[in-house]
């Protein structure tokens, strides 16, 4: 019997630091054939397993049309993240899953997209937004913003500064203060940006929202202004989990475990399920 | 399902027959209350016990246990050696309870901890007559069709014994000659009399109908507040509940620090920590929002995915919360309904 709880090996093939304390870990899977096979969808989690610290789930950053790698972004906040950032390239860790539902990709196919990122949101959408890119052909209108609180604190600087040049999609960039004035872009809440989104088909549209807590209410305003349908505003949650498949009960809210039934939810889900946010 | 007789005269020799499957354990008295206990002796077996203090699922989920062993950052099985055991004298609403851990962690995931000593343990059920913190009948978990190897029922001055696995069939074997196969008019007469003498025992009585939309209509209702006033948060219903099930994980280091154990550990939601997630933000910061929660794992959610609710009627946590809060007053609160003598 396959043992569920059981922490797979996985190589930690490259780190970087993305913020003073954000970093960014690819790992892969010891055996090579595993690394290929391993099958995820952009929004599903993994827990991640250092010895002695515990274990913790960590979204996947990474896009599964991209196989044979996992990466994650992670803020160092405790002991499992504290032990995490002092491991080196190539040294092992634990790893399982892939868990939670994911994002509905077969409804959001063909669809108009809107993404909607806020500091540490970049790490399970950007697996999203790297997986519509490389399928961008099978979706429809697509729209990225992005806010960060300083231009210190953005992730992915790099690589979304170059995504805000491709002509295939309308990303747009802000952050919240730019003291030293070295920032390219718009100055100001990324709610800001929704002056930006026009020509958007507001029925056929998936509206995605990762962030703060604080910034939920702001955003899901604005794309409910837009006429986006409550059922095709997504998000995804967080809770306390210590198992992942629906076992340990800490992720439950009301009748569903956040582990199994989640962690990406719609506007409706939470309208209607007591609790949730 | 297969039913046989025997003389009650001769079970304490079954019972001593059943040790040679494995050990045996069953319900002694201590104080005034029942525990499990290894019946190394079988006339300790306390024949009218009632609920024990704590469940059964003690021997599938124990409060306490190695996952795994870890050296450097190798994670290794390791499984505590279960022997064969039979577990004797659970109730109806312990079978049941039993049953619902079984959907939760067999189903979906299976959790080879917990089929492992699953698999290892022969369940032996005995009727009982309830007392007034029993409400299995509201619960319909007052009888059981299976989750047993055996289970024996009064039945005058025998036992009736329904074998409800083959390997219950193998353990009536070996003592196969204190059985009877004669199973009279008259017995069935005794047998159905019974039920219904003991069916009317149950002095708790709810209509659960609609529980679930009941809840959700009464999620602002101010009775969560004013029990919430009096929960002392010590989480003693969630140890004493047969279907609680939440647990936590913790990595114990040896005075190395590179090797150890992840340990798994009973956990209440009742506890503050409950919901706690680094940063320091609290899901559940409110004592009333952890007493719904509870109060929503017994009574809806468990309803709206299976049909049926989690609790189970067995009256522990009537029995031991210290400020009586327990799924009886909450019904009540819910629903104002009188109790039904
Ligand atoms: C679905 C999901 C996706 C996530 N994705 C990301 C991501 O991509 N990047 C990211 O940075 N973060 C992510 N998080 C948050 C991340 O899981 C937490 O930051 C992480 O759990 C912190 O672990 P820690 O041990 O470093 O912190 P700590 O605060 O030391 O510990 C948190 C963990 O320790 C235990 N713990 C804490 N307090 C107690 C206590 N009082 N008693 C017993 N145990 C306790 C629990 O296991 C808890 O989960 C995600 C969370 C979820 C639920
Ligand atoms: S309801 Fe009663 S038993 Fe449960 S935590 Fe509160 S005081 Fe303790
Ligand atoms: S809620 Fe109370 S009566 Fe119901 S199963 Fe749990 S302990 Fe028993
Ligand atoms: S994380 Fe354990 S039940 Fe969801």
């Amino acid at each position: 019997m396959t043992n569920p709880f059981l922490p797979e090996e996985m190589r930690l093939v490259r780190r970087y630091d993305l913020t003073s304390d954000v970093r960014f870990f690819q790992v892969r899977p010891v055996d090579m054939d595993r690394a290929l096979s391993l099958r995820y969808k952009p929004g599903q989690f993994m827990m991640i397993s250092l010895a002695g610290a515990g274990e913790a789930p960590f979204s996947i950053s990474s896009t599964p049309s991209r196989p044979g790698m996992l990466e994650f972004c992670i803020r160092k906040v405790g002991r499992v993240t504290t032990e995490l950032f002092k491991r080196k390239e190539n040294s092992l860790i634990g790893v399982r899953g892939p868990y939670g539902n994911g994002f509905p990709l077969e409804k959001m196919i063909g669809k108009d997209n809107l993404i909607v990122v806020g500091g540490l949101g970049a790490a399970p959408l950007r697996s999203l937004l790297l997986y519509i890119l490389d399928n961008r052909d099978k979706f429809g209108k697509f729209y990225f913003l992005h806010g960060a609180k300083t231009p210190e604190e953005m992730l992915f600087r790099k690589e979304f500064f170059e995504i805000k040049e491709r002509d295939d999609l309308n990303c747009h960039l802000t952050v919240d203060v730019d003291e030293k004035g070295q920032w390219p872009f718009h100055v100001g809440l990324v709610t800001d940006l929704f002056s930006k989104v026009e020509e958007l088909d507001p029925e056929n549209t998936y509206a995605t929202v990762c962030g703060p807590p604080a910034m939920y209410k702001f955003v899901i305003a604005e794309f409910l202004k837009l006429g986006i349908p409550k059922h095709q505003v997504l998000m995804t949650l967080e809770r306390r989990m210590h198992c992942g498949i629906g076992k340990c009960g800490h992720c439950a809210i009301g009748p569903i475990y956040t582990c199994l039934d989640g962690p990406v939810f719609s506007y409706w889900d939470v309208l209607h399920m007591k609790d949730l946010i | 399902m297969k039913a046989l007789k025997l003389k009650r005269d001769d079970l304490y020799t079954y019972l001593e027959s059943l040790k040679s499957y494995g050990e045996l354990w069953g319900p002694v008295a201590k104080g005034e209350k029942y525990v499990y206990a290894r019946l190394t002796n079988v006339r300790d077996v306390a024949l009218g016990a009632l609920r024990t203090i704590i469940p059964p699922k003690k021997f599938f989920v124990p409060p306490r246990f190695t996952m795994f062993r870890y050296t450097d950052d190798h994670y290794a099985e390791s499984f505590d050696d279960v022997k064969p055991r039979v577990l004797f004298g659970l109730h109806p609403c312990d079978i049941h309870g039993l049953l619902i851990l079984d959907e939760l962690f067999l189903e979906r995931f299976p959790d080879p901890y917990y089929k492992r000593r699953r698999d290892a343990t022969a369940i032996v059920g005995l009727s009982c007559i309830p007392d007034d913190k029993c409400m299995a009948r509201s619960t319909n978990t007052h009888a059981v069709e299976g989750g047993f190897d055996l289970a024996f029922n009064e039945l005058g001055n025998n036992y009736l014994v329904w074998i409800g696995s083959s390997l219950g069939d193998d353990l009536v074997r070996l003592n196969l000659d204190l059985f009877s196969e004669d199973i009279e008019p008259e017995d069935l007469k005794t047998y159905l009399a019974w039920r219904r003498k003991r069916d009317s025992r149950y002095k708790l009585s709810f209509d659960l109908t609609g529980m679930p939309d009941i809840m959700e209509l009464s999620w602002d209702s101010p009775m969560w507040n004013e029990l919430a006033e009096k929960c002392l948060a010590c989480g003693s219903c969630s140890m004493v509940c047969p279907t609680c099930n939440c647990y936590n994980v913790r990595d114990v280091s040896d005075l190395t620090l590179n090797s150890g154990v992840r340990e798994r550990h009973w956990d209440s939601c009742m506890n503050k920590e409950y919901a706690l997630v680094a940063g320091g933000h609290n899901f559940r910061e409110a004592r009333a929002e952890r007493l719904k929660l509870w109060y929503t794992h017994k009574l809806k959610a468990f309803i709206t995915e299976y049909g049926k609710p989690s609790c189970v009627g067995c009256g522990r946590c009537i029995d031991t919360c210290p400020v009586d809060i327990n799924v009886a007053e909450v019904i009540r609160g819910l629903t104002g309904q009188k109790v039904t003598l």
